[in-house]
């Protein structure tokens, strides 16, 4: 009981800062609230029992992204961020955008829909398939990552290390001029 | 009283008194750090409120406590309000993951031992780490919602030391966690129990030097103390990010300041000190004052740095986390892995 009452209050948390980031101005706001929604969810994870999962998600999304985006704020100094003054021929203003983005979310919800009937099917949940416990060691997590895993891992590995090599010769470049 | 209400009652007991050594550890280090700066200047020091000035911290409260509380006209309310709130809940909040002594039945007052520390975790390691990072906020939004061109410059620093340290930070953890195979604080101590040889405690201390070194350099940035008090550079940034702060929203960030130097101390005290091990003591069920010894030498190590080296530059400071400490950080963890390959092969 009282962890079902702990699910709807963090779920709520989850969903209403998630909203509150799209529905309001000022770039600073959103980026906490954003924060205060992954806080949220890794309180979700730990319900779960999933602590590994969790903590990751406050170190890698709410640590360390964020402090970058807040970062980028804070560098661009830009406090509002006004529709109505945007662009016209901007291309995320295309009217093609806009339905592009509907046809996503359509999607999504159809996805999301289809997910959960097929759990009522099943009448079990997706981590009733008995590998719960697994998700909640670290060793088993690495272990995974490490064998099935490798090659995603690996590759996912270059591509940062490309991107930040990138972003390196970028600077650099602009240093030199 | 059965046993359930008693061991719950202990637990709330357990919970508060950490709160309180917590609370009272940022007011002793107050008067401390003031006594050993005025010692280390071969001056008194305060001495005048209470006996030796040690009421000179409740002197200091209670006048912020009576200030007037300003708020910049242009700085943001909301975040302005936030900042030092977010500060001081991150420093408090971390410590609930680090456990301060050995299971204990209370000389037999319960059937089943119960464990000194608020909350044992399985990943305490990082339930630590993550909290820790969080700080950063609010350091940052303290630094931008004052609108003022010191404390932004405060803030921005803030964040990129801290994001520069806390690799290094990261590292030099990564190898005390395989050596103790466990992301857990306890387990990590009670792997160091015991002697080599009889005498040469099991601390990881004796096993990862360099990643001692790294860990308490790191810690000393991440806590933004001396040499690496940048975001508060008074020479250059007045106060850097709390500049616009008074009254009691100013103080939350000294006090968050000093519990982040306790957490930093008692994390280092768990893995690299045997925490709560010691001889003699323990057989009484004491362990836990070795742990406090532990953490208040290391305490001492801060304050002491903080009026012995002056500050870095900055962009030294980046060079030296970048180029220096994350290196060897990351040459300490191959050399553990392999270490430890070799030996458990």
């Amino acid at each position: 009981m009282p962890d079902a009452v702990l699910f709807y209050v963090f779920a709520a948390v989850a969903i209403g800062a998630s909203l509150l980031v799209i529905g309001q101005r000022n770039p600073m706001y959103s980026i906490m609230l954003l924060i205060a929604s992954f806080g949220a969810l890794s309180a979700l994870y730990i319900q779960l029992d999933a602590p590994f999962v969790a903590m990751a998600q406050i170190i890698v999304y709410a640590g360390a992204i964020m402090v970058l985006f807040l970062f980028v704020v804070m560098l661009l100094n830009a406090p509002q961020e006004d529709a109505a003054q945007w662009d016209r021929t901007h291309p995320l203003r295309r009217p093609g955008m806009g339905r592009f983005g509907a046809m996503l979310a359509a999607l999504l919800i159809v996805q999301l829909v289809w997910a959960l009937v097929r759990v009522n099917d099943a009448g079990t949940a997706v981590g009733a398939r008995g590998d719960v416990a697994d998700l909640s060691s670290v060793r088993s997590v690495g272990r995974v990552l490490f064998t099935d895993y490798m090659f995603a891992f690996e590759a996912t590995s270059i591509l940062i290390l490309v991107a930040m090599v990138g972003a390196v010769v970028l600077a650099a470049r602009e240093e030199r001029r | 009283m059965d046993q359930a209400t008693l061991r719950f009652l202990i637990q709330l007991g357990i919970i508060g008194l950490t709160f309180f050594m917590l609370i009272n550890a940022s007011a002793l280090l107050v008067l401390a750090e003031r006594k050993i700066m005025g010692f280390m200047q071969q001056r008194y020091g305060p001495y005048l409120v209470g006996p030796h000035g040690l009421l000179q911290p409740l002197a200091d409260i209670l006048k912020l406590l009576f200030k007037e509380e300003l708020r910049p006209k242009d700085a943001d309310k909301w975040l302005f309000t936030l900042a030092p709130i977010v500060s001081v809940t991150a420093a408090f909040a971390a410590f609930a993951a680090v456990p301060w002594g050995a299971e204990t039945t209370f000389f037999g007052l319960l059937d089943t031992p119960v464990k000194l520390g608020v909350a044992d975790v399985n990943v305490a390691v990082l339930v630590v780490f993550a909290i820790t990072s969080m700080g950063v906020y609010g350091i940052v939004l303290a630094g931008w919602s004052s609108n003022s061109k010191y404390s932004l410059l405060g803030g921005l620093r803030s964040s990129a030391q801290m994001i520069s340290y806390e690799l290094a930070y990261a590292t030099a953890l990564a190898a005390v966690i395989m050596l103790a195979g466990s992301l857990s604080l306890r387990s990590v101590v009670d792997a160091q129990a015991g002697y080599w040889f009889g005498f040469i405690p099991r601390w990881y201390l004796f096993l990862q030097p360099l990643g001692f070194i790294i860990y308490v350099i790191a810690g000393v940035a991440e806590t933004n103390r001396a040499p690496f008090d940048f975001p508060e550079a008074e020479q250059e940034l007045v106060a850097g990010y709390n500049t616009e702060y008074s009254s009691v929203r100013f103080a939350l960030f000294p006090q968050a300041e000093y519990i982040n130097m306790t957490t930093m101390s008692a994390v280092a005290t768990d893995l690299y000190l045997g925490g709560w091990h010691g001889p003699f003591l323990e057989r009484f069920g004491l362990g836990w004052v070795w742990f406090l010894v532990k953490v208040g030498i290391i305490l001492f190590g801060y304050i002491w740095v903080r009026w012995t080296v002056p500050r870095y530059r900055y962009d030294q400071l980046m060079q030296f986390g970048w180029k220096w400490l994350f290196p060897a950080a990351v040459l300490n963890l191959i050399a553990t892995a392999a270490f430890i390959l070799y030996f458990n092969a």
